[in-house]
C-alpha cells in the first residue's frame, strides 16, 4: 500500500495520482493527514482501495467509480455525491447530503448522518448504522436507504422508485412516502445490504417506506399536499 | 316621449382585456395555473430602446466588406488550462434532451459547430448525437442532475453550474409524462411517463461559500482543464455575479427574464426577474469593482435576436451572448408552414408555447416518433449556422460604423437610448442629451 501525505501534497498532488492510472502500479493507496481538506479522492475510476486516516471535507469520494474508499473519521458534506459504482466506507459520521443524487454502489456510514442523506439518490444503496436527520430521501429516485437507527422529519419527501428501511423510529414521513408491506424480496435485499455492510442488525426489526405514487402526475386535486 | 339617446361605444375594460378575461375563464374551468414555455411575452424595456450613434466628425468608420472587423471571443481565460475559443460571440444556450428531440439536439450541434462557436447541453444529460455534433459542448450542472455522470463531465468542453434562468429565477421545473420516452425516462433514472421534477436547488450545496468548494470539486474531477461556467438569473446582477467571481467562476452566464424555458407558469415568467436590458450594466459593474472584466467573461442571454442586439450587449460590456429560443426559431419552431396544424392546437404561428405537452407539429419541442421525423438535423443545422452567420455581420456592419475593427472594442460611449427607463437601466445618455438618469452631475 503506497503512502500520500496529504500535507505535503495537498488535494491536487493526491489526487492527481490517483487520477493518473498511467501511474497506478500500486492499487491501494493509505492517505495521511486528510486535515478536512475538501474533494479527497473525488473523480476515481479505477479498482483501487483507498485508505484516508482522519477527517475529511466536502465531497469525498465525489463522483466516485469502481474504487473502494474507506474513510477513519469523520465526512462533511456531500459524501459520495453522485457515486456512480464501487464502495465508501465511513467509520464515523457524516454530515448533510450524504450520497446526493448517487447512481450506483455502496455507501456505508457506521455513525450518524445528517439531513438530506440520500437526497435525489438516483440508484446507489445507502446503509447508515445509526440515524439520519430530516428531509433524508427527498426525491429519492432508485436505490435502497437502510436507516438502522432513527429518522428524522419529513422521510422520503416526494420520493419516487427508492426503498426506504427503518429499524427504529421515525419523527414523521414527508409528501407521499408511506409505509409498505415488507415481503420476502425486500427481507432478502435488506440482508444482502446489511451482510456488505458488515453491520449487525436484524433485519426482521425493520420496517419499508416508499412512494404512495400519487403525485406522480400533476393533478390539481393534489394541490394541497405540494 | 322617449328620446333617441345616442349609446356610447361599447369599451373594453385595460386592466380587464381580452387576454386577462380567457385566462379567468381558463383557470376557473382547469383549476389550474398556466403553463407553458418561452420567455416573457410581455413588453418590456429592451435593446431595441437603444441606438448606435455611428461614426461622425469625431470618429472614422472602417469600410463594410473590406476593413477587417474581428469577432472571436475566448471564455474561460481565468483558471482553466483549455479556455474555449470561439469564432463569433453567439454561443447557443442550454436546452435540454428531454425538452427537445435528439435530432433537433444534434442540429444546434451542428449549427453551432459550422459556425464556431459552441452548444449547451440541458436537464436530462449528454446524448452522443449531441456530443458527437458539436465541437465545443458546454456541460450544464443543474441542481437535479439527471443524467450527470464522470464520464460525460469529462468530455465537456467547459462546465456550467446553473443557478437559475431568467425565465424563472429561483424556480425548478417540471418535464411533463407526456414527453417521457423510454430514453428520457432511462437518462433520468425514473419510471417512463411521470412527471419528472427538476428541483430548484442544488442538493449538496448552499450559498456562495459552498459553491466555491463544489467548483473546487468539479475542477478537481477534470483536472482543471475546462472553464466552469455559473449560470445566473438576472435576479440580483451585482451581487449575484460578484459572490459568483469570489467562487471561483471562469465565466457568468446571465439570463434575462425574456430568456426561455421549456416550462413554467406563466405567472412565473411574467413577473419575477428583470429584462435583459436591466441586468447586463450592474453585472460589468461588479466584474470592474473585482479588476475581473474581460478577465471573467460575461455572457448575455434573454431575448437576443439579431446582429444589432449582439453589438449592444457587448457595448454594454458582455463578451459574448447566448441564445435560445431564437436558435429555436432557426431551426423551424412556429414556422408558418404548420399554420392548420398550430390551429388545431387552438393557437397560431408565432404564439404556440406549450411545447411541454410535446405535440410540437415542427417536431422540435416533443419526444413524439412521428413529430420527430419531420425535422430533418442537417437541414436545421445549416439554417442555425446561417442565422448565425447573418447575425455576426449584422453585428460586424454596426461595429464597423462605429469605427471598432473588433466587436470587443464597442463601449456604452457608442450608444444612447431613446427612452429615460432605458437610459437609467443602460447607463447610456437619453437620446439629443448628455444626461444619464440617476447619474449625478449629468444634466439634460
Amino acid at each position: 500500500m503506497d503512502m500520500l501525505d496529504l500535507k505535503e501534497l495537498g488535494v491536487r498532488g493526491v489526487n492527481s495520482v490517483l487520477h493518473d492510472l498511467s501511474k497506478s502500479r500500486a492499487k491501494s493507496y493509505k492517505i495521511n493527514n486528510p486535515m478536512g481538506q475538501h474533494s479527497i479522492a473525488c473523480g476515481l475510476d479505477a479498482p483501487m482501495q483507498i485508505k484516508i486516516e482522519g477527517h475529511v471535507g466536502f465531497y469525498c469520494g465525489g463522483m466516485n467509480q469502481h474504487a473502494e474508499i474507506k474513510v477513519n473519521g469523520h465526512a462533511g458534506v456531500g459524501l459520495a455525491e453522485n457515486m456512480m459504482s464501487g464502495r465508501i466506507h465511513v467509520s464515523g459520521n457524516a454530515s448533510e447530503s450524504a450520497g446526493a443524487t448517487a447512481h450506483g454502489g455502496l455507501l456505508v456510514i457506521d455513525g450518524d448522518a445528517s439531513s438530506r442523506c440520500g437526497i435525489s439518490m438516483k440508484g446507489v444503496d445507502i446503509v447508515v448504522g445509526g440515524s439520519v436527520g430530516h428531509m433524508s430521501a427527498f426525491m429519492a429516485q432508485s436505490g435502497c436507504l437502510v436507516i438502522c437507527g432513527d429518522a428524522g422529519d419529513a422521510l422520503g419527501d416526494s420520493i419516487y422508485e427508492a426503498i426506504i428501511f427503518v429499524r427504529g423510529k421515525v419523527a414523521s414521513l414527508g409528501t407521499d412516502c408511506i409505509e409498505k408491506e415488507m415481503r420476502p424480496e425486500h427481507q432478502v435485499k435488506l440482508k444482502e445490504l446489511l451482510e456488505a455492510s458488515s453491520l449487525q442488525a436484524d433485519s426482521t426489526e425493520f420496517r419499508r417506506y416508499g412512494s404512495a405514487r400519487t403525485l406522480y402526475n400533476f393533478d390539481v386535486d393534489n394541490a394541497d399536499a405540494y | 316621449m322617449k328620446q333617441n339617446i345616442p349609446r356610447t361605444q361599447p369599451r373594453k375594460s385595460a386592466t380587464f382585456d381580452d387576454y386577462t378575461l380567457s385566462e379567468i375563464r381558463r383557470a376557473a374551468v382547469s383549476g389550474i395555473y398556466d403553463i407553458r414555455g418561452g420567455g416573457s411575452k410581455r413588453v418590456l424595456p429592451g435593446l431595441d430602446d437603444l441606438l448606435f450613434l455611428g461614426a461622425s466628425m469625431s470618429r472614422y468608420p472602417l469600410e463594410g466588406y473590406r476593413e477587417a472587423c474581428g469577432t472571436d471571443v475566448v471564455l474561460g481565460t481565468r483558471f482553466a488550462k483549455n479556455p474555449i475559443q470561439l469564432k463569433i460571440p453567439i454561443t447557443i444556450a442550454g436546452m435540454s434532451f428531454g425538452a427537445l428531440s435528439g435530432p433537433a439536439k444534434e442540429a444546434l450541434g451542428r449549427g453551432a459547430s459550422a459556425a464556431g462557436t459552441s452548444t449547451t447541453t440541458g436537464d436530462g444529460g449528454m446524448t452522443p448525437e449531441e456530443r458527437g455534433h458539436s465541437t465545443k459542448l458546454v456541460y450544464q450542472y443543474l441542481p437535479s442532475r439527471y443524467g450527470m455522470n464522470p464520464d460525460d463531465l469529462r468530455k465537456a468542453d467547459a462546465i456550467e453550474i446553473v443557478i437559475g434562468q431568467g425565465a424563472k429565477p429561483g424556480g425548478g421545473g417540471m418535464l411533463l409524462g407526456q414527453k417521457i420516452s423510454d430514453r428520457v425516462a432511462q437518462m433520468r433514472n425514473l419510471p417512463t411517463g411521470i412527471d419528472q421534477r427538476s428541483a430548484c436547488r442544488h442538493p449538496d450545496w448552499t450559498g456562495p461559500d459552498d459553491l466555491e468548494i463544489k467548483i473546487q470539486e468539479l475542477r478537481e474531477i477534470t483536472a482543471w482543464k475546462v472553464p466552469i461556467y455559473v449560470k445566473l438569473a438576472g435576479a440580483r446582477p451585482y451581487y449575484d455575479t460578484t459572490l459568483a467571481v469570489k467562487a471561483g467562476a471562469d465565466a457568468i452566464v446571465l439570463d434575462g427574464m425574456q430568456g426561455g424555458t421549456a416550462a413554467t407558469q406563466d405567472v412565473f415568467i411574467e413577473h419575477v426577474g428583470q429584462p435583459t436590458l436591466a441586468i447586463v450594466r450592474p453585472a460589468v459593474k461588479a466584474l470592474e469593482d473585482l479588476g475581473m472584466h474581460r478577465k471573467v467573461q460575461l455572457i448575455l442571454s434573454g431575448g437576443i435576436r439579431n446582429g444589432a442586439d449582439v453589438a449592444k450587449a457587448i457595448a454594454l460590456g458582455a463578451d459574448a451572448v447566448a441564445i435560445g429560443s431564437a436558435a429555436l426559431i432557426a431551426l423551424g419552431d412556429n414556422d408558418p408552414i404548420y399554420e392548420a396544424e398550430y390551429n388545431k392546437l387552438g393557437t397560431t404561428a408565432g404564439a404556440y408555447d406549450d411545447w411541454h405537452e410535446g405535440m410540437d407539429p415542427a417536431g422540435i419541442t416533443t419526444q413524439d416518433p412521428d413529430l420527430i421525423k419531420r425535422f430533418d438535423p442537417n437541414e436545421g443545422g445549416r439554417r442555425l449556422k446561417n442565422y448565425l452567420k447573418v447575425m455576426t455581420l449584422e453585428a460586424q456592419t454596426i461595429a464597423r460604423a462605429c469605427g471598432k475593427n473588433h466587436l470587443h472594442n464597442l463601449e456604452p460611449e457608442d450608444l444612447v437610448a431613446l427612452t429615460m427607463e432605458a437610459a437609467a437601466m443602460a447607463q447610456v445618455p437619453l437620446a439629443g442629451t448628455s444626461w444619464y438618469p440617476g447619474k449625478p452631475g449629468t444634466s439634460y
